[in-house]
This record gives structure tokens, sequence and C-alpha cells, in this order.
């Protein structure tokens, strides 16, 4: 047999030859290139077209950016040093004045404090965000909001704690209250108990403890200290937090059967969202000095928290009323089907389902809102806007514009940029349709 | 019952609103700092240092009614207030008096009832020109493009001047002081016209001050000064008097330097004495003791020396004391008689 194969063939090749590279023009960086870039004549034309783009961009961003100012004391100091009138970035504004647009006025010795809270953010999201952690660690997530506006603003401890209280106290009256009152009328007690408390009970109480147990932090001097990002901070993260659980309640509302708690949260709704947000600034800033008796000293800061939190509570629910629609009929039924009351069902079937629909409707919200707090420069609070328009005051500075708002821009997209990843991580984790 | 909550509220409201206004000094030595309503940076008036501090001129107002009323010229809550912000934030109480280059007008005073205590700087509007046009008055403008600030009273007085001068223009409207500079340096507009005291601060940023002029035609009244609200006048009193003893100060050659010495025992220059409180009892008739001029002098020296110190001729800013001047040397600084 293997005579016949000898015979008929010249040539088998009896072992495999050894594999290849690929030529440099299908793989590797050409081949990317020639893929991706230019496959096609009109690719190539806005291949070309945006890389000319980008350099020019660059050769103005780069020389420009690239002087080294950062000694410089002032905008003539600058020009000293350059030897040019233009065209040269003074960083020297940055240098002097970097932790004013970091931290505005807060007292210099403190400012551990807001480092701190930053720190223990990441501690009280972790638990939420990654499953595998310890469940304890939840506690302290609960505990943070408490925590945060206290190392922020100091004074005795008493006031947080007592404020948790009242939580824990609307708790209790619906846990007790339900059987007695049924649970609807229950909700409505605690509330009002709730809001009894911290309204008229907190302060007069706080009062009596830190006169008895003197435990606190040093107070900051006034609201108005918390400036530049700090203050964007603050306002976004109070707002954020307090937001998603407001939202969903509202979202739960719109969709209740219950007449007036459905006109109550749609009328909300629609009103907030059919009014810009710098009019509910104005509100805040303006209006309810004039409402309040004279002399009343309801903080500014607070103010303009309660508002920017209405404001996003509003969109917020807009966004989970999506991922509630975005369901099918027969989840809400299967939870009906399996004897779970309103409550369990929202728990343990609907929330976790709408909420992961939600989620980039949610971080652009949250997105959004970070950079919103900037609009408080409008009424006079010194945001890292507002501190930029008051470093280009100073003698020394005044003509200085391009360096502070890219300052301010990196800033910000840092922040936001990394709220946009997350998201995206969040979503790739979540998901469950393979 | 709910109309009788909101009635019982309201009645509340209006009877704080009646006490109130007797009671600013009194809330304010309660309080211990004054609130005092700057605005969010305007260069030499008020603008916070590298270390956050309020410097300005302005500032010093706020800065000798603390001390005048304190003992202490640190015990001052800056509150930035925008031009939206400003009126409220004093009418509704939020600050006590407000020092922010606000021009005293009728309606500002009358309608919206305000006090204008004083006038710490007689602005008005101006043109500043490259020095290479060769024009040295308002009146050789004609025909001129010109960079205005849109919806603001200078956009009405521009038009105003050009008529009565039977001259034309052609304006380049802008929306910001920092768009105006940017299009004033590209050449958009032969001249930019805005109050004289912003005209100098722009100047002073440009890289080469000395090749633009501002034409000595002012051709607005912009009275730029302290103001409190209506209704408490023993609170406006101890403002305009403030005002009123640095200004007096300087014209008397009372100095931060020699105040030490003309505060320790009566001179003998009587009006000096009654200003320093080492004779007669001026303090008291405001509900102050007999030494707050001198520590209200003492905070920022007197009306020259902060004049010098933040926008006169040796600072960036550069402004010369015009109409600013003591009425002694031909400007319109005069304070009424300390007696």
């Amino acid at each position: 047999m293997s005579d016949t194969h000898a015979q008929t063939v010249a040539y088998v090749r009896e072992t495999m030859l050894p594999e290849r590279a690929p030529p440099a023009t299908v793989v590797g960086p050409i081949g990317w290139a020639r893929e991706n870039l230019f496959s096609s004549p009109a690719n190539t034309v806005i291949t070309l077209v945006a890389l000319a783009f980008v350099y020019l961009i660059f050769s103005i961003l780069i020389p420009w950016a690239s002087h080294n100012t950062w000694s410089a004391t002032s905008l003539a100091d600058c020009r000293e040093m350059t030897g040019k009138d233009h065209g040269a970035a003074c960083w020297g504004v940055i240098n002097e004045r970097w932790r004013q647009i970091l931290f505005g006025n807060y007292p210099e010795h403190l400012r551990w404090r807001p480092i701190l809270d930053l720190v223990l953010l990441g501690v009280a999201l972790a638990p939420i965000l990654f499953t595998n952690l310890p469940r304890k660690m939840l506690y302290f997530s609960a505990a943070y909001p408490f925590i945060m506006p206290w190392l922020i603003w100091g004074g005795t401890v008493w006031v947080p704690v007592l404020a948790a209280m009242g939580f824990v106290i609307g708790f209790l009256v619906i846990k007790f209250g339900e059987e007695v009152l049924g649970s609807l009328l229950a909700m409505v007690l605690a509330v009002v108990v709730a809001l009894v408390w911290w309204l008229f009970l907190l302060s007069p109480l706080s009062d009596v403890l830190s006169s008895i147990l003197p435990i606190g932090l040093e107070p900051i001097g006034s609201s108005r200290d918390i400036g530049g990002l700090l203050l964007a901070f603050v306002i976004g993260v109070v707002a954020i937090g307090c937001s998603l659980p407001i939202g969903i309640v509202l979202a739960l509302g719109r969709q209740s059967n219950l007449l007036i708690v459905k006109t109550l949260c749609v009328g909300f709704i629609e009103f907030i969202r059919g009014v810009p947000l710098i009019t509910l600034l104005f509100v805040a800033s303006t209006l309810l000095n004039i409402f309040m008796p004279p002399g009343t000293n309801f903080d500014i800061v607070l103010r303009v928290i309660i508002m920017v939190t209405l404001f996003s509570s509003a969109y917020m629910a807009e966004v989970i009323r999506g991922g509630l629609a975005a369901l099918p009929k027969g989840q809400y039924e299967g939870g009906d089907s399996l004897g779970l009351n309103y409550w369990q069902a929202q728990r343990l079937i609907i929330m976790p389902q709408a909420l992961k629909i939600s989620i980039p409707g949610i971080v652009s919200t949250f997105i959004g809102l970070f950079k919103d707090t900037t609009l408080v420069s409008v009424i006079g609070l010194m945001d890292p806007i507002g501190w930029a328009t008051a470093i280009r005051a100073d003698t020394a500075w005044i003509g200085v514009l391009w360096e502070l708002y890219a300052f301010i821009a990196v800033l910000f997209f840092i922040v936001c940029f990394g709220m946009s990843r997350y998201s995206m991580y969040l979503e790739r984790k979540l998901k469950t349709s393979h | 019952m709910n109309k009788s909550v909101f009635i019982g509220a309201l009645t509340a409201a209006g009877l704080a609103a009646a006490a109130a206004p007797a009671a600013t000094l009194d809330e304010v030595k309660e309080r211990g700092v004054l609130n005092c309503g700057v605005s969010t940076g305007v260069p030499g008036f008020e603008a916070p240092n590298a270390d956050g501090e309020w410097e300005g001129f302005d500032v010093d107002v706020c800065r000798a009614v603390a001390a005048a009323v304190l003992d202490d010229a640190k015990a001052v809550e800056f509150v930035p207030t925008t031009g939206k912000t400003r009126f409220t934030a004093l009418a509704s109480g939020e600050v006590d008096m407000l020092s922010r280059v606000t021009t005293w007008t009728f309606s500002r005073d009358v309608d919206l009832k305000f006090e204008f205590v004083g006038v710490n700087y007689y602005d008005g509007q101006g043109f500043m020109v490259p020095k290479e046009l060769g024009v040295t008055s308002a009146t050789e403008l004609d025909g001129a493009t010109v960079c205005i600030q849109t919806g603001t009273t200078t956009e009405l007085n521009l038009a105003d001047y050009f008529r009565v001068n039977n001259m034309s223009y052609e304006p380049v409207p802008i929306e910001t002081q920092t768009e105006a500079q940017q299009q004033y340096l590209a050449g958009a507009c032969d001249v930019y016209t805005t109050d004289s005291s912003a005209l100098a601060s722009v100047r002073s940023s440009f890289a080469d001050a000395s090749a633009h002029t501002i034409l000595p035609e002012i051709i607005s009244k912009e009275p730029l000064g302290p103001l409190v609200r209506h209704g408490d006048n023993e609170w406006g009193d101890i403002v305009r008097w403030t005002l009123n003893a640095l200004i007096a100060a300087e014209e008397l050659g009372v100095t931060s330097a020699n105040i030490g010495e003309l505060s320790a025992a009566a001179g003998d220059n009587p009006e000096i004495n009654r200003l320093l409180g080492t004779e007669g009892n001026l303090g008291e008739m405001l509900g102050l003791d007999a030494q707050w001029a001198v520590r209200a002098i003492s905070a920022g020296g007197n009306f020259g020396e902060s004049f010098e110190r933040h926008i006169g001729e040796n600072t960036p800013i550069g402004l010369a004391r015009g109409l600013n001047a003591q009425w002694t040397a031909g400007g319109l600084m005069y304070s009424p008689p300390f007696r």
C-alpha cells in the first residue's frame, strides 16, 4: 500500500509546518488601525480630519499649559517669568489658591474632618456595592448619614444621635402600631411622631444631654465657611443620599391606588419638574428669608440642600417609575400570588429589578445633580465657581481666567467620570440576562 | 383650626417684625458678630485674600463698624451677595448692613426702603481707549465702535451721552466684564465703557496698561455707599457716623499712626477731641462708648489711608482721588461736623 502512495505523489509532508505570525498588516497596531481607522475611504478621511483636529487642540493647549509658573505670586509675575503677555498659563494662582477651591474657608486645622468624611463615605458605600463584604458593615452605612454632617459642622454629638433616634421611634411606632391601627394609619402616625420629635423635642433634649455629658467636636464658625469643592460635595452627597429613598417613595406613591397619596405625589413631582432649579435656589436664599420672622437663623447651606434634594427626588421618582413600568405585570402578580404583602413584594421582587433597570438613569441624575451644585454661586454661596470669581477679584490675579476654570473642570471631571464608570461596572455586575 | 394657626403664625411674624427694627445694635452685640453683605468679588473693593480674609475698600467700612460696635475688627461675618440677592439679604435681616459697590439711587432709597448712610466712593461711567488712537476726549468719539454690557444702566447712559453730543456710535454688545476685556484687547471695539473704577481694574490686568488711557469725561453719577434697612435709625446712625468718622479723621489729620497719641489725652483741637472721645459724650449718644471712633479708625486707618491701600495710585488699580478727595482738596468727601 505504501508503495502505491509513494509512486503517485512525489512528495508528502509528514509534519505540520510551524504556525507563522499573521502578516503585520492584519494584526497588532497596524492591523488594528487598518481595520478601525482606515477601513474605507470615508473612514480614512474622517480619521485624518479628526487627527488634524486633535493635533490642533493639543498644539495650542500643550504650549499654553507647559509653562513652569507654579511659583508666581501674581499675574504680572507670571508675565515676567514667561516673557509672554498672552498664551502662557499662569499656574501660580492654582498653587496659591487650590486650598480655597477645594475647601473654601473651612478652618485649616479641622480639614482632616471632611477628608475623614470622604474616606468614611467609601467605607459606608462598600457593603452596599460589594455584596461579598461582611453584612455587619451595613450598620455603619446606616449610621453614616448622621456621622457625616456631624463631622462637617462639628458641635455636640447628641444632635446626630437624637436625630437617629427619630427614625428608631418612627420604626417602633410602625412595628407596634401596625396591629392596633392598621399599616397605613401606623405609618402616618410614625411620620407625625418623628416630625414632632425632630422639630420640637430634639433641640431642647440635645441641650440638656450636652450639658450633662458634653461630648462633641469643635464647631465651625459658620456654614458659609464651607466652600469650594467641599460645598459641592456636601450638597451633592446629601442630596444624592436623600433623593434616592425619597424618589422611590414618590415613584411608589405615584403608582398607588390611594387617591390622596397619588395626587400628592403627582402634584409634587410635576410641580418640581416644572420649575427650574435656579428658581428653587432663589426661593431658598431670598423668599424663605422674607417668610420667616426676622432673626430666624435657618442655615443657608441647609436651605439649599433641602431645595436641591427636593429637586432631584422629583427627577429620581420619574427615573424609578420608568424602571417600575418596565417590569412585566407578571412580576407584580407573582408577588401577590405568593401571599406577600405590599412592602414585602416591593422589597423582595419589584424594587431589586426596577432599580437594576434604572441604574443608568439614576447615575445620570446623580451626575447632573453634582454638576448642578455649581448653580449655588448665583445666590452668593462660595462653591468652586464662586471662589473663582472671588480669586479673580484679587488685585494680584485680575485677568486670570482659564487656569481657574481648567482646574475646576478637572476636579469635576474626575468625580463625574468616576461615577459614570462605576455605574457601568455595576450594570455589568448585576446583569442577569446572559 | 388651620386658619387660627395661620393667623397666629402671622401675628407672631408681625410682632417679631415690629419688634426687630429697633434692635439691630442689640442683636449684633448679642451675636458678637457683624453680618456684613459684600459682593462676590470686585477688585480693590472686596475680595478674599490667600488666607481667606476679606480685604478691600468696602470691607474696611464693615471692619470699622465692627470695631466701633464690638471692639473687634475681625468680628465680621462677610456674606457674599450677588446683584440679585443683595437687597433681599438686607431686607430680610440676613445681613445687618451692605457695603458692596451699590449705587445710591432714588428708588433704592425710597421704594426698596433702604437707608444709604453716605457715599464712600463717587464713581461714574467712563471710557477707555488705546493710546494709539490719539483720542484725548470723549467728544472725539464720533463713529466709534463701543464695547458695552447689555441690559445695564451704562447702555442707557451711553445712548444719552452720544445723542446729547450729536454723535453716532456702533455698539458691540457683551455679557460680562471678562468678555469685554477679551473683546477690547482683541480690537473688536475702539472704546470700552463702564464704571471708571471697573475700567481701572480692567486696565490693571493688561500686560501693557500704559498703552491704554481712561478719558477724563465721566458721563453718569454713580455714588457708591453702604446702606442699612429703613426703620432702625439708631443703627443707621452708627453706620453713618462710623463712615463719617473715617472721612473726618482724614480731614483732621488723624491717622492710624498718630491715633494712639491723639486719643491718649485731650489735645488742642476740640473737634479731634470730640471725635476721639477725650471730650464730650458723642459715643454715648450713639449708644456706644467714648472710644468707638478710635477703634473704627484704628481698624483700617482713616478714609484716605484705606483708599490708598486698596485702590489708590500705588496699587495695581491705580485710581486717583479725583472726586473722592476731601472737600478741602477739591473733592466731594465732606463729613458733617462732630459736635
